[in-house]
């Protein structure tokens, strides 16, 4: 009896101790938090105003009327490559210039770790671009949330959206504004193929210093967005010879330019 | 007593007769041919139900889908053509504005992989939203439909019968839409009932000689029992796109220059006229097209490229009547006829 008590004793003592560890472990390695990404549009070296004058590579004038994008299909990556997929139905997110809670986009529910790259596409991927209308809720419903970034005839979404003025722009007869015009979409078609302008953007850590997911709380990125980038490299698109473009063969000289727009200004570890 | 028994066997007819009366038909979904593939729609995520069915009809028949609350579906898409649009080689829309393309039949649309003479609409929930926003069809906006849904007498109480809930949403618009045109089967020719040995099922002897042909010369492109194989091509109508680049509109891509999709030939007898420019009157100048008429352009499908160098199908005069007295065989009068589509 007298070894039974003692037994039962030295259970109870093992329980609270590994008890205890646990609880350490826990706030360590696992548990969930949010993730907080914001997307912090540019001009170049400055802050990206609309109705300021920004000058592109070619030289020309710009000013700024809409900026507007689809970023989806969140991945955050470890060192080791493993690898959390943000689930498909908390993964479409619709960034507009002049709704700055629209750019702080939060995945929910991050499993706790070290995480040291950030991947995500810049459009809307073909699947979720042919689903049925049962799940184009939020900003992928084509009437309310992604109202001007859904073409109908060519039926998707517009992935990056980019409108404003430019002395070098030919006069619009409509606006008798010289405006310029690039809305760009396309996901690789479906029963027949078309031009595929999804983008996807991997951004790694600097220095290999991780982001941190705990328990108590989430990293911040605070991600770059830099307008100006699809203005060139690969390709210089000016604004006077190409002023606008849509769902035509252009559009891959505009996507191929902006599909590194996004970089990593810095992580903030809770 | 004999008049006791008299009576209640009376009242037990009478009774028999009320009962047999009372319940309303039930509502069948989809008829799902055993002739046709696997639907490409997939109909578990909007199932076809009575009153889905109902308001998507009553949409589909509605002018106040334009901006004017002038024009609705079925202006350019009568039952009694195929949901077609009969005698107009293009289709008027608001302002009287013409369109660039013949209004094709609205027919079989579980099936379809692609919409439209360019397939630019890959899921049919999507397809209306197309001539809603079209500048020359109903020039509306899609948040404005909606709205004017939302505050008619009638509507938010169909939305709740259907979908459960008064709010008129994007998804339960297009949905009950897709529910009305995922009913327009049209399966029951007279080439169906032979094709399924169904009784009856015979076809006149010129016609089957019609099909022999068709086999031959036709089915590389007009394929299974849709009568389309879902592709793109270029059949020769013209040799300048300028004016209408067909698929390349599209995909961008420069081998797509002048190609439009093969359509289903079902109910061809009665959707004059043909072709993505509504060019040929009759069918019996689509095939002198094919025979004679096909124009030259770097796109032209191999199809119609012939080894000694010329162009088209060549069909002799009896091929072509033996071809017409088949073609006549895939229309459906019970689908142009049914009243549960009809307005």
């Amino acid at each position: 009896m007298e070894k039974l008590k003692l037994g039962l004793l030295a259970l109870l003592v093992l329980t609270t101790f590994f008890t205890a560890c646990k609880d350490d472990e826990d706030d360590e390695l696992s548990g969930f938090a949010d993730v907080e990404i914001e997307f912090d549009n540019r001009a170049g070296d400055a802050s990206l105003v609309f109705g300021t004058e920004y000058t592109n590579a070619a030289g020309e004038k710009l000013t700024f009327s809409t900026f507007n994008y689809f970023v989806s299909n969140f991945v955050l990556v470890k060192a080791d490559g493993s690898e959390y997929v943000v689930p498909k139905d908390s993964c479409y997110f619709l960034c507009k210039h002049d709704d700055p809670d629209s750019r702080e986009v939060v995945l929910k529910n991050v499993p706790a770790g070290d995480y040291t790259s950030l991947k995500f596409m810049i459009g809307v991927d073909s699947a979720k671009s042919v689903s049925p209308a049962s799940e184009r809720t939020g900003v992928l419903d084509p009437a309310t949330g992604a109202n001007g970034m859904y073409w109908s005839w060519n039926a998707g979404y517009i992935f990056v959206k980019v409108e404003g003025t430019s002395p070098q722009a030919p006069l619009n007869p409509g606006t008798g504004e010289n405006t310029f015009q690039y809305h760009t979409g396309l996901f690789g078609g479906y029963d027949s193929p078309t031009l595929n302008n999804l983008k996807t953007v991997s951004l790694a850590t600097h220095h290999g210093e991780p982001a941190k997911v705990r328990r108590s709380g989430g990293p911040h990125f605070h991600l770059y967005v830099d307008v100006l980038e699809m203005f060139t490299a690969p390709t210089n698109v000016s604004v006077a010879t190409n002023p606008t473009s849509h769902a035509g063969p252009y559009s891959k000289t505009v996507a191929d330019n902006y599909a590194d727009m996004i970089t990593l200004d810095h992580v903030h570890n809770p | 007593m004999r008049t006791f028994w008299f009576f209640l066997c009376l009242a037990g007819v009478m009774l028999a007769g009320c009962k047999k009366d009372e319940p309303k038909p039930k509502f069948e979904g989809p008829f799902l041919p055993s002739n046709f593939p696997q639907p490409a729609y997939d109909l578990s995520q909007n199932p076809v139900t009575e009153a889905g069915f109902a308001l998507g009809k009553k949409l589909f028949y509605d002018p106040l889908l334009s901006r004017d609350n002038s024009i609705a579906c079925a202006d350019c898409h009568i039952s009694f053509a195929a949901f077609s649009h009969p005698d107009h080689p293009t289709s008027h829309g608001i302002d009287g504005l013409f369109g660039r393309r013949n209004a094709l039949p609205v027919q079989n649309m579980l099936w379809k992989t692609g919409f439209f003479w360019d397939g630019g609409v890959p899921n049919l929930d999507f397809v209306p939203l197309n001539a809603i926003q079209s500048p020359v069809e109903m020039d509306e906006l899609p948040d404005q439909v909606l709205a004017k849904l939302q505050a008619h007498p009638e509507y938010p109480a169909l939305f709740r019968d259907a979908f459960g809930s008064e709010k008129v949403t994007t998804a339960a618009f297009l949905q009950a839409l897709s529910q009305f045109m995922a009913m327009l089967v049209s399966a029951n020719s007279p080439y169906d009932h032979y094709v399924r040995n169904e009784p009856g099922g015979t076809l006149p002897g010129e016609a089957l000689e019609g099909l022999a042909v068709f086999q031959q010369k036709c089915a590389g492109c007009h394929a299974t029992d849709l009568f389309t194989d879902q592709t793109y091509r270029n059949n020769g109508i013209l040799s300048d796109f300028t004016f209408d680049q067909g698929r390349h509109e599209i995909s961008t891509l420069p081998d797509d220059i002048g190609k439009f999709r093969v359509p289903s030939l079902r109910n061809v007898a009665v959707t004059a006229p043909y072709m993505h420019n509504g060019k040929f009157k009759t069918l019996e100048s689509v095939l002198d097209h094919y025979d004679a008429g096909v124009k030259d352009s770097p796109t032209l499908d191999p199809l119609l490229r012939r080894a000694d160098g010329t162009l088209g199908i060549p069909l002799s005069a009896q091929e072509k009547s033996r071809l017409l007295a088949f073609l006549q065989t895939l229309t459906d009068e019970d689908f142009i006829r049914d009243t549960r589509f009809a307005q």
